[in-house]
């Protein structure tokens, strides 16, 4: 057998091994979950109860996809304006500078500081300085999680977005200044048209990340297991709700948990698949 | 992909963590006892296994995990005994296959600690505490506070709850409580290990609760008395069953047990009707097979961890518990759980001689 063939069964077997592995996954996460979807059938998606006492049991899964889309969504509102400004500022303003290689490492750093770091600084940081601004009284809630997802996704979002920035011909951009376009023309006309889809494939990426943060989000959400009255609200979200109960779950409860568990899935894929149409259909 | 495969994993890992562990615990000559269970008995636990650890060199591991945690492990079958604070139902005690026993290890208190800066010695009537934890009263200086506490000035701040957001023994305590002393709450919210809780924000262990409400101006929560005692957190004067507002001291805490045990000590000691009794007291306990013979335990593990337990229940270790500020056991509740450890065997026959 020579090598060329040898390689070829490697990546074989290991992307089999992948493919077996998140179908097992899957498969699990269904037989697990199927107990709680027999007892509440498709409403458990849109119940809004959570209620564990014994007798009384009766567990709905709305008040947590409602926390972890919307924290999610805010998180990346708040983090695009971010994100755009500094892919702009690395990758056309000041491409190819010592300030924008420095800022680059800066930025890729925030994707390497631990979620629970995160945790941490909101807990003791940020959470004050909500309270003393007078945004709510005890400084949790969906806002304040938001604000610590927005910087936690910055780094997501801004990787590609620098990569496909920097990638618009230059040709392009100077024939729009031959033409007496000027710089902010440049940006509007050519190079996000160019690399817009690139760009939205960044911010989905950023929004995936979002969806499955768990620690920095538990410690900041106030995890009231209801659905939030305002932005500034306390509320929960998927992965804060599995972090914080599985370990004594069981029967109807651990069911309940890990269909939580299998309908995350289901969203990260559908956001998934929907970054992937996005993308075909502007490029 | 990558941030799918970060859930993948992540959820990998919670899938596993469901399926029943069959850990083998290998028979090595130095046998060492491993437990896991609540963390509201903690302080005393850490001492107290340190204190043993030095005097008979075995060693001891404890996993503060949360009651839920400690009788899950001891299902698996991967402890040499659980702890909890809310004993096993009788429908918990029918769904394990093997026979489990109680054995009672100290009275602990659950303090309603807040964080109001300048106010001492609030007093709590339990109509007050259905209005603040049910979410009626939404702000400290309520004239219904007021009226409790004529000499406090209390300031203007809103009133955040803070609870656990794990299954814990700790809200089983506090919720037995409360559904003894309110109608609204027994028929609204009831009791149990994790609730669904009409108001408030939730922190995880009862360590995270202590450091939300020490960071939290108007916050108001329930945890183990050691934890606030620690970190100097003010606590609440509560009604008793006679109408006394009492502070939790080992005295008062000491009360709440002067009554009947039953053999099995499966009680709970809430809103005791002694006069002096601080009425948020509950036994905390520890849970083994009364047949220790199971999983491939060596017959020298099963004889450690009952000589383990008849030290802990000795006077040697309550001293220790009463320097963290647990209550130590009446001498029924000791009597009673020497009757329970001289019933457990190995094999059939009985370990303790």
């Amino acid at each position: 057998m020579n090598s060329e063939k040898i390689t070829k069964h490697v990546l074989f077997t290991v992307s089999l091994i992948i493919l077996i592995i998140s179908t097992g996954i899957l498969a699990s996460l269904i037989k697990g979950a199927m107990p709680a979807f027999k007892e509440f059938g498709l409403k458990f998606i849109i119940a809004p109860d959570w209620n564990p006492t014994e007798g009384r049991e009766s567990y709905g899964a709305l008040v947590f996809i409602f926390g972890t889309i919307t924290s999610s969504l805010l998180a990346l509102i708040l983090c695009i304006p971010l994100a755009f400004s500094t892919s702009l500022f690395i990758a056309e303003y000041f491409k190819k500078t010592r300030i924008a290689s420095i800022l680059k490492t800066l930025v890729d750093l925030l994707a390497g500081v631990p979620s629970i770091v995160y945790g941490l600084w909101g807990f003791y940081v940020l959470r004050p300085a909500i309270i003393s601004l007078g945004i709510n009284d005890q400084g949790f809630g969906i806002f304040t999680s938001s604000l610590i997802l927005a910087i936690m996704i910055i780094p997501y979002a801004t990787s590609l977005s620098n990569e496909v920035i920097a990638m618009v011909p230059d040709e392009l951009k100077e024939a729009a200044y031959s033409l007496g376009a000027t710089r902010l023309e440049v940006i509007f006309r050519v190079i996000i048209p160019n690399a817009r889809s690139g760009i939205v494939a960044s911010y989905i990426l950023a929004l995936g990340r979002a969806l499955g943060e768990t620690m920095a989000v538990t410690m900041l959400i106030g995890n009231a297991n209801v659905i939030p009255k305002s932005i500034f609200s306390t509320g929960n979200s998927m992965a804060s709700i599995i972090a914080n109960q599985f370990g004594e779950a069981d029967g109807l409860k651990l069911s309940s948990l890990i269909a939580i568990g299998l309908l995350l899935f289901a969203i990260t894929a559908i956001v998934n698949a929907f970054g992937k149409f996005v993308i075909n259909k502007l490029s | 992909m990558k941030n799918l495969l970060i859930v993948l994993i992540t959820v990998a890992v919670l899938a596993s963590c469901g399926g029943n562990k069959t850990e083998k615990n290998t028979s090595t000559k130095k046998v060492t006892l491993t437990a896991a269970g609540a963390t509201f008995p903690m302080p005393f636990y850490n001492l107290a296994f340190k204190k043993y650890t030095k005097e008979t060199g075995l060693l001891l591991t404890y996993g503060g995990i949360g009651s839920g945690g400690g009788i899950r492990s001891l299902k698996d079958q991967i402890v040499d005994f659980g702890a909890t604070d809310a004993f096993l139902s009788d429908k918990d005690i029918s769904e394990i296959p093997l026979k489990v026993v109680h054995i009672p290890t100290c009275i602990g208190a659950v303090v309603i600690a807040y964080n109001l800066p300048g106010v001492e010695e609030i007093k709590l009537s339990n109509q007050l505490l259905e209005d603040i934890f049910m979410g009626k009263i939404t702000d400290w200086n309520d004239p219904k506070i007021k009226e409790a506490n004529p000499k406090l000035t209390l300031p203007n701040l809103t009133i955040t709850v803070v609870h656990r957001s794990d299954g814990s023994g700790t809200t089983y305590i506090f919720s037995d409580y409360m559904s003894k002393i309110s109608n609204e709450w027994n028929e609204k919210v009831g009791k149990g290990k994790s609730l669904q809780w009409p108001t408030g924000i939730g922190a995880k262990g009862n360590p995270g609760v202590a450091g939300t409400i020490s960071q939290t101006a108007g916050s108001i929560g329930y945890i183990g008395s050691e934890y606030a005692f620690a970190q100097k957190i003010s606590f609440a004067q509560v009604q008793n069953q006679s109408g006394n507002y009492i502070k939790p001291t080992i005295e008062s805490i000491s009360a709440s047990a002067q009554g009947e045990i039953p053999t099995d000590t499966r009680i709970m000691l809430t809103n005791s009707s002694d006069p002096n009794a601080y009425p948020i007291s509950g036994f905390t306990w520890v849970i083994l097979y009364r047949e220790q013979a199971y999983n491939g335990r060596s017959k020298a593990q099963a004889e450690e961890t009952i000589k383990f337990l008849n030290w802990i229940i000795g006077s040697n270790a309550q001293s220790v518990a009463q320097s963290v500020n647990y209550a130590p056991l009446p001498e029924k509740a000791i009597e009673l759980s020497k009757e329970i450890l001289k019933s457990i065997t190995y094999e059939g026959r009985a370990v303790l001689k």
